[in-house]
């Protein structure tokens, strides 16, 4: 085992049924690393989780965990922790007893577990809920309870489905910083889903894009930020004007046209509205819509070549609708995409 | 006041006479101090009501209702609790199919089933009529266990089991440690309603008595057919209050009524 591969899953393929969810999957992931598995609902990130879990057979490859080969070993034998999306406590069980579920599965008994349990319960901050049912917790304190719950087990792998999902703007902070702290203070290996790309930009060591059950693109935020290989990804972190390139020239519905300045060799190119530039250029737009973002301004431009948008600072000069620009698709700003979808 | 608006609490109070009324009348009956059963009540006594604990026969098939209504419930329950399960958990391929076969019973009157049971079971297998009572009870509550225990087990998260498991639990274990403990309400009032409904059951009872052996109800009736006392109305009285004791109790530490 190689430091890179601690977790590795090796050309994994999941079904249900004969309907493939996820195919070939290839995925390295180092000790201690913080991954974020990001895409659009559907594209088989809860069914990845499920399958490292021991959850869901895999139906072909391989999942190795720590050395060793764990595809078939069922799942409460792998240390492999996973916080689900509802939380799943135990209503019958007070939130001390949840905590202490799976260290009296492993046969810990007395002071050694009584330590545990509290430690667990302190890291959380949830000492002095320890009697209480979960019904009696709101959403953020069963949450704790769970991270509590399963991180006492000293997984392997922890694994968290769409963790902040279910809480509202503050708690989603408040919870994001906890998961940072207690990856950082355990360094324990950590998988976890979302389909906000700001999350997983902001928690991440490295993020794994899925889109139909397929890996995208694998990169630290800021590659995945600024420098996205597909045009799929390059939508989905906010490139909003995407073309194909054709011999060095932009694939439009009008036509083939000629770009200012050279064009790297891709199969496409993306512009964020932030790197249009409004005012000069060889292109001509009609302003459609426009938005005021407090410290930008957005404009939808219809041009010959289909919709543009364009952002520009909120210190610039306002246009109305209707207004003629002229603008441009800088080449050398652009983000060339090597795969075109 | 007009006839019109008191046309519903009229009708309110009928239905109740309706409902309650037999019942108080045998309630007075028992407390008879005359030789036969009448209504109004001749005197006051508590004769007839200590009389009924003096009947042999009584006491013996009081027994075998006892043996039936708890045994063919635990039965009906041990078989009911894994079919439920399975049900709830398994989107397995015809479940809607095997539900209403499950259900069956309850639809269809029990008179049919004793029938069913005599001719095609009992006679041809030869076998006994304890045995017989006793498959019979535990067919005939199974459907109510099936109902009210899928009843709790759909109000149950899945997920939770699969939380266990990953915490270091089988699946059996989870089965135990999880999802038991939180549908113990659903199969304690199953076990209540499968209690009460086998122990007062007679239709299918009927069909299934041999020497010295019979239910309790069934026994009253052929008591009845040649003593013509007041003891029967007693012994009523006293298993409906067994009864609305078991329900009531039921009720208010179970929640009784949301699985029923
Ligand atoms: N239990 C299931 N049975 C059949 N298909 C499923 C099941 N769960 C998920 N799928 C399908 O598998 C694909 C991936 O689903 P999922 O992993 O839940 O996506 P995500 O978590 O990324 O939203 C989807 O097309 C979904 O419809
Ligand atoms: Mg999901």
């Amino acid at each position: 085992m190689s430091d890179a591969s601690y977790l590795s899953l090796e050309k994994l393929t999941l079904a249900y049924g004969d309907s493939v969810a996820v195919a070939n999957l290839d995925l390295n992931i180092r000790k201690g690393e913080l991954i974020a598995l990001l895409g659009p609902s559907g594209c088989g990130k809860t069914t990845t989780m499920r399958a490292i879990a021991g959850l869901l057979a895999v139906k072909s490859g391989h999942v190795r965990l720590d050395g060793a080969d764990i595809t078939r070993v069922p799942a409460n034998k792998r240390a492999v922790g996973l916080m689900f999306q509802s939380y799943a406590l135990f209503p019958h069980l007070s939130v001390y007893e949840n905590v202490a579920f799976g260290l009296k599965l492993k046969g810990m008994r007395g002071p050694e577990l009584e330590t545990k349990v509290e430690s667990g319960l302190k890291s959380v901050g949830l000492s002095t809920f320890a009697n209480r049912k979960p019904a009696e917790l709101s959403g953020g304190q069963q949450q704790r309870v769970a991270l509590a719950r399963s991180m006492v087990m000293e997984p392997k792998v922890l694994l968290l489905d769409e963790p902040l999902s279910n809480l509202d703007a503050r708690l989603r902070l408040e919870m994001r910083t906890e998961l940072q702290r207690v990856q950082k203070e355990t360094g324990v290996t950590m998988i976890f889903v979302t389909h906000d790309q700001a999350e997983a930009l902001a928690l991440a060591d490295r993020i794994v894009v899925m889109k139909s059950g397929k890996i995208e693109q694998i990169g630290s935020p800021e590659d995945i930020y600024n420098r996205p290989t597909s045009s799929f990804v390059a939508d989905f972190v906010g490139f909003e004007n995407i073309f194909p390139l054709e011999n060095g020239k932009m694939k439009t519905s009008a036509g083939l046209i000629d770009l200012s300045g050279k064009p790297p060799s891709a199969a496409g190119l993306a512009w964020r509205p932030r790197m249009v530039t409004l005012g000069t250029g060889p292109f001509q737009g009609t302003v459609r819509g426009t938005s005021f973002a407090g410290d930008s301004r957005e404009y939808l431009l219809d041009s010959s070549f289909g919709p543009i948008k364009a952002e520009v600072e909120a210190s610039q000069p306002a246009h109305a609708l209707g207004d003629a620009l002229a603008f441009d698709l800088p080449a050398e700003k652009a983000a060339p995409l090597s795969r075109f979808v | 006041m007009t006839l019109r608006s008191l046309f519903i609490p009229i009708t309110l109070l009928l239905v109740i006479a309706f409902l309650i009324g037999p019942f108080l009348i045998i309630v007075a009956a028992s407390f008879s101090a005359g030789e036969t059963l009448a209504f109004p009540p001749q005197g006051f006594s508590l004769r007839w009501i200590a009389k009924v604990f003096t009947v042999e026969s009584f006491r013996a098939s009081f027994g075998m209702s006892l043996f039936l209504a708890i045994g063919g419930t635990a039965a009906a329950l041990i078989l009911g609790i894994p079919a439920s399960y399975a049900l709830s958990r398994y989107k397995l391929p015809g479940a809607e199919i095997v539900r209403t076969i499950v259900s069956a019973p309850i639809i269809v009157p029990g008179i049919i089933v004793g029938l069913a049971l005599l001719r095609y079971i009992v006679v041809p297998f030869q076998v006994g009529i304890t045995l017989a009572l006793f498959l019979a009870h535990t067919a005939l509550v199974l459907p109510y266990a099936v109902r009210v225990v899928s009843a709790s087990l759909d109000n149950l998260r899945s997920d939770i089991e699969e939380a266990a498991v990953l915490l270091g639990s089988s699946r059996l274990g989870a089965f135990f440690r999880v999802v038991m403990p939180n549908i113990r309400g659903g199969i304690m009032s199953a076990f209540i309603l499968g209690f009460v409904t086998s122990f007062n059951q007679v239709p299918v009872s009927l069909f299934l008595s041999g020497p010295g052996v019979r239910t309790l109800p069934v026994d009253m009736i052929a008591y009845m057919e040649i003593v013509f006392d007041p003891s029967v109305a007693a012994l009523s009285s006293l298993l409906a209050f067994l009864s609305i004791g078991i329900v009531f109790i039921a009720e208010r530490f179970l929640g009784f009524s949301r699985y029923v």
